[in-house]
């Protein structure tokens, strides 16, 4: 871990100290779950110490001014009935250089510790773990170069390692199509655009374990305001854990993975598995899920090359995330239903999740007809829908996807 | 507005006769008096205001509940879209137009702009420029990404919606192109003999960098959107990484453009504010050569900070510095401006009108914009503040509290003078207080939900965001009620006081500048003889001295020789009580415009000589019908570069090539070349 040096730590506890006074003032009473008022990471902490600075300055000059419009309107309002003509002053030299020469000295005073952040905070943290960040229309897509994993929505980090983002954008897995994107936590670091063509950086560090919200920050499209994100940050014993689980198969998938070619063209289902759940794994694989869904069933971890060529987030691992549908649905019911930041209950919300399978244009905006986003796979609704089977998905095929879906945990 | 009539012509029709009327609905079609076109964009800008106010309804209405789906994602990108681009190409542009168009020719002492035809194409190309623009509701096609339509996002989107983008902005460029070059070199060539550049007029000045901001920027704008056109409609790859194109190239054009643009919204605003703050206090402007160069390094500096719009973008650590540092010291000739304009009410006698209100109010406003603006240079936090609604608070306290601010102080300060009339004080008062809370509650919630995180050009507000950003939210929504009903109480001001205000006089404020001269309304000659200059204030100087104890007493009607006022012709020294020792008497006035003085004379150019005798030969441009009829043929030529239709594309060319021809084989109007204005007062 490492912090970006830019005042020694004396003059950064006093600003820190007058800040948080003034803030304090001007602040009070806002709350947010994603300001960027309360930094948990040192990527986001020293910006947000030298803007909170700046503001200090800022409302200085802001008082000195607006103090002086109100005082000189009042002090030399003319009255009923004075027709005097003032003394016809036409400048002052030295008021001009006055004004220009103290703020430009502020500026300076501004200017430099800006610089100087600039540069450190562009460069790779020593000891950095990457994560490969790629923006899709219209949700993030995560993969762990070290540990081979990938997921999507919820960017899992250790707290205290510094996490070196490096991002761009995709679409259909060709690197050079897609749209512009920015990756924005505002707790752990400021926004950096995803560009396709070409890779951007970013760091990040979480210095407490959380969920920390973020949101798709530069404009894509129709549904760019569906295009959240979030980060968990895990205690270094629970970012082990899960990615132990994250590089296996889900049971179920492993399970299936045992057949034979000809047991699966006679459409098996092993023992132990629930019929609901292997017809689910059949209309999983037959009906164009896997088509856009990547889903790992053998160990060790696929490659990323694997999963090349797929629109969709990869769905290994789906119930091991808390929201999906590009993070502005709840996959797991809330412990208190009105409050949007409420816990999550292990409760799964399978009605939620249905309708999404079934229609997913009608919950979320997205062009399917043009390769962007979910297709509809109701019934008597295919006709815009690229790579939905015909006539869509009956009743029970779709119970039976969607329990097979619950089996990935 | 002064009604005229054409002395009689001889009646000679055909296809390449100039027209001859000045009045009515021909007269305004083939205009190419100054204020005529000052006036046309004046209502054009107020009936795109009222659309462009709509979208911010559909905006703030859908923003007003978390997890609103009032309007669907399309509907609200189209709004936000459409709001941006009819705010700033088609209201605040314009209407800095507006002024430029009615105020340089009476501010420099002239009677017109140099090219008075290519003045009136300017106009009609910006009006159809925005009609095309908005004739994308009826192919349900509007713009959908975004002002700045970032590519490649901008050329994937399916349907026409982005080529009405490219190909309406590229229309309303051309409009503000060719307009700069016209009042470039208006200000260059035509002022009245005496106004040597520091005598100016800091409105002029202001107009004069504006319209050099335009001049260099425009054509940058214009070359991406012949790129994105391209790319939109006829499959090229300017922008497309797939094949070798590059996305980011469009954001260094696009803001290459985009950000000496904001000071081109922001400078003849700084001009108007110039003017009305030295008349309402009864003082000069405090440093007006600081002012000057101020405006002048805006103008230079403007041009080198544009990557400030990248920083998060692809942009690395030595732009970010470089840009950094440019963004932060542009606030330095702005501050300089700030104090200048509160040191000009400094032992003044300041009378707060509706129009000084306003000006203060732009001082005020503007400084917020200001203070919000230094922090995008603290690069590290941009990329936090950047894209949210702290941005969004930012360039509204800048473009609303500023520009607008500016820009409806002017409308209070010269309405008398282009009407005749006075806006109602009362109802200006009303205007101001609700327009500035409406506006400061509108736009000041929103510094808090952009540092609580909530995005730019989201259809949604998200739930999760907390009850807080959702409170803010309601309350810009409410400040946009305060704004529409402040935008009513100035509507109805406006149409009551054309109706029915209180007679004006020629100076109402005591002003200081030369189109306080003129008559109100402005005749058609605007001066019946064109003043020599010899101060800054050449107005107020010839109503007041200076004596050596500092005491300023007014000078006695007709006694301002001493300022080199040349002999005044005839009866017009006998002004009573204003000592306006130019202006013409009513009944002289009224004459006039009957009479319409059409002479020619070259004595636009400043020859002092001309200032006496000359004046029987005042020389004023014919109207024309050609550059309304070059116009049309960006209509189909509009349509085919949007649409992909060959055919379309060859009419329109050729009619702008006939249109062209016309215009320049037309003949000035028959038989006036020696017209005598003698002959017509006798």
């Amino acid at each position: 871990m490492r912090r970006i040096p830019s005042r020694t730590s004396r003059q950064r506890r006093t600003a820190r100290g007058i800040g948080l006074a003034v803030m304090t003032l001007v602040l009070a009473g806002c709350s947010g779950e994603q300001t960027m008022l309360e930094p948990k990471g040192p990527f986001a902490q020293d910006p947000d110490t030298l803007f909170k600075y700046v503001l200090i300055v800022a409302a200085v000059v802001f008082v000195f001014v607006q103090g002086l419009i109100i005082f000189t309107s009042w002090r030399f309002r003319r009255k009923d009935g004075d027709t005097d003509i003032p003394e016809q002053v036409h400048g002052n030299t030295v008021l001009e250089i006055i004004w220009t020469v103290v703020p430009l000295a502020i500026l300076v005073a501004i200017a430099i510790p800006t610089v100087r952040q600039v540069i450190a905070l562009a460069e790779e943290p020593d000891g950095a773990m990457v994560v490969e960040v790629i923006g899709h229309r219209w949700w993030w897509e995560y993969r762990y170069p070290d540990s081979g994993i990938i997921t999507a929505n919820e960017l899992v980090i250790p707290v205290g390692t510094p996490i070196r983002l490096e991002m761009r954008a995709e679409e259909s897995g060709a690197p050079d199509r897609g749209v512009l994107h920015s990756f924005w936590v505002p707790a752990l670091a400021g926004k950096q655009d995803v560009i396709p063509g070409r890779v951007s950086t970013l760091n990040m560090q979480a210095d407490v374990p959380g969920r920390f919200l973020g949101q798709c920050a530069e404009y894509c499209g129709l549904s760019h305001a569906n295009m959240r994100n979030r980060a968990v940050a895990l205690e270094p014993d629970d970012f082990d854990a899960w990615v132990a689980a994250q590089q296996q198969p889900s049971e179920v998938a492993a399970t299936f993975a045992q057949l034979s070619p000809e047991e699966l063209e006679a459409g098996v289902i092993p023992e132990g598995v629930p019929e609901d759940v292997g017809r689910g794994y059949y209309v999983y694989n037959q009906s164009n899920c896997v088509a856009c869904h990547a889903q790992m069933t053998t160990a060790p971890v696929a490659s990323a090359e694997d999963f090349q060529a797929r629109q969709g987030p990869n769905l290994t691992h789906l119930l091991s995330r808390k929201e999906f549908a590009g993070a502005i649905f709840d996959l797991y019911e809330r412990a208190d239903p009105d409050d949007p930041n409420a816990d999550f209950t292990d409760e799964v919300n399978v009605d939620l999740l249905t309708a999404w399978v079934n229609n997913a244009p009608s919950l979320k905006a997205m062009r399917p007809e043009n390769g962007v986003g979910m297709p509809s796979f109701e019934q008597g609704a295919t006709e815009n829908t690229t790579g939905a089977i015909q006539g869509g998905l009956a009743p029970e095929d779709l119970d039976n996807l969607v329990a097979y879906l619950l089996t990935m945990e | 507005m002064a009604t005229t009539t054409a002395p009689p012509q001889t009646k000679s029709r055909s296809l390449l006769s100039r027209p001859t009327a000045l009045d009515g609905f021909k007269g305004y079609l083939a205009t190419t008096d100054h204020k005529k076109i000052g006036i046309m964009y004046f209502w054009s800008v107020l009936v795109f205001f009222f659309f462009g106010g709509v979208a911010s309804w559909v905006i703030r209405a859908q923003l007003a509940v978390a997890e609103n789906t009032l309007v669907n994602e399309e509907i609200y990108n189209q709004a936000f879209t459409l709001h941006g681009l009819t705010m700033i190409f088609l209201v605040v542009m314009p209407l800095g137009a507006a002024f430029f168009n009615y105020l340089i020719p009476l501010q420099i002492g002239a009677r017109d702009v140099a090219f008075p035809r290519l003045n009136a194409f300017s106009f009609w190309t910006f009006l159809f420029g925005g009609l095309f623009l908005y004739s994308s509701l009826f192919f349900q096609a509007v713009p959908n990404g975004g002002w700045f339509g970032y590519a490649p996002l901008s050329t994937q989107i399916p349907g026409n919606n982005m080529a009405f983008y490219a190909v309406g902005l590229q229309i309303v460029g051309i409009a503000s192109l060719s307009a700069a070059v016209n009042f470039i070199t208006t200000i260059l060539n035509m002022r009245a003999p005496g106004m040597e550049f520091m005598r100016m007029p800091v409105f002029i000045w202001m107009s004069l960098i504006t319209n050099f901001l335009l001049l260099f920027a425009l054509p940058i704008i214009a070359a991406a959107l012949f790129m994105l056109n391209g790319d939109v409609v006829f499959g090229t790859q300017f922008f497309q990484p797939a094949t070798g194109g590059d996305p980011i190239l469009w954001q260094h054009l696009f803001w290459l453009f985009g950000h000496p643009e904001v000071y081109i919204m922001i400078l003849p605003a700084m001009g108007i504010v110039s003017e009305v703050m030295p008349t309402f206090s009864r003082k000069p402007l405090f440093g007006y050569t600081a002012m000057v160069f101020a405006g002048v390094a805006i103008g230079f500096i403007g041009f080198g900070v544009w990557a400030h719009h990248m920083f998060t973008s692809a942009v690395g650590p030595i732009g970010r510095v470089a840009f950094g540092m440019t963004t932060m010291f542009i606030a330095v000739p702005t501050g300089i401006k700030i104090f200048n304009w509160v040191f000009t009410m400094w032992g003044g006698k300041v009378r707060f009108t509706p129009a000084m209100l306003f000006s203060v109010g732009f001082v005020s406003m503007f400084t917020i914009g200001g203070l919000s603006g230094v922090t995008h240079a603290i690069v590290p936090h941009d990329a936090q503040q950047t894209d949210t609604y702290w941005v969004v608070a930012h360039f509204h306290y800048v473009l609303f509290g500023g520009a607008l601010f500016g820009l409806v102080s002017g409308i209070y300060y010269w309405f008398p003078k282009v009407t005749g009339k006075l806006l109602d004080e009362t109802l200006g008062k009303w205007h101001f207080w609700t327009w500035l809370i409406g506006f400061n509650l509108t736009f000041g919630p929103m510094h808090m939900s952009g540092l609580l995180g909530q995005p730019r050009r989201t259809a949604v507000l998200p739930a999760e965001l907390g009850p807080d950003v959702v409170l803010y939210n309601r309350l810009s929504t409410a400040g946009v009620a305060v704004l529409t009903i402040s935008a009513l109480i100035f509507l109805s001001n406006l149409i009551t006081s054309l109706r029915s205000g209180e007679a004006s006089g020629d100076d109402p404020w005591d002003a200081r500048t030369l189109e306080w001269m003129t008559p109100s309304p402005t005749p058609y000659v605007n001066f019946h003889e064109i003043p020599t200059v010899t101060a800054r204030d050449e107005f107020w100087e010839r109503k007041y001295a200076e004596a050596e104890d500092g005491v300023v007493r007014p000078v006695p009607a007709g006694a301002s020789q001493d300022h080199g006022d040349p002999a005044p012709v005839g009866d017009t020294a006998t002004v009573e009580g204003t000592g306006n020792a130019n202006a013409v008497p009513d009944d002289i006035a009224v004459t006039e415009d009957v009479a319409l003085a059409k002479v020619t004379s070259d004595d636009h150019g400043g020859n002092p000589d001309a200032a006496g005798d000359a004046e029987h030969h005042i020389h004023m441009p014919d109207p024309s019908y050609w550059p309304l009829i070059s116009c049309v043929g960006f209509i189909p030529l509009g349509y085919g570069l949007a649409f992909a239709s060959p055919t379309l594309i060859a009419l329109g060319a050729l009619w702008l090539l006939i249109g062209m021809f016309g215009w320049i084989l037309e003949p000035v109007a028959e038989g006036d070349d020696d017209y005598d204005p003698d002959v017509v007062h006798a």
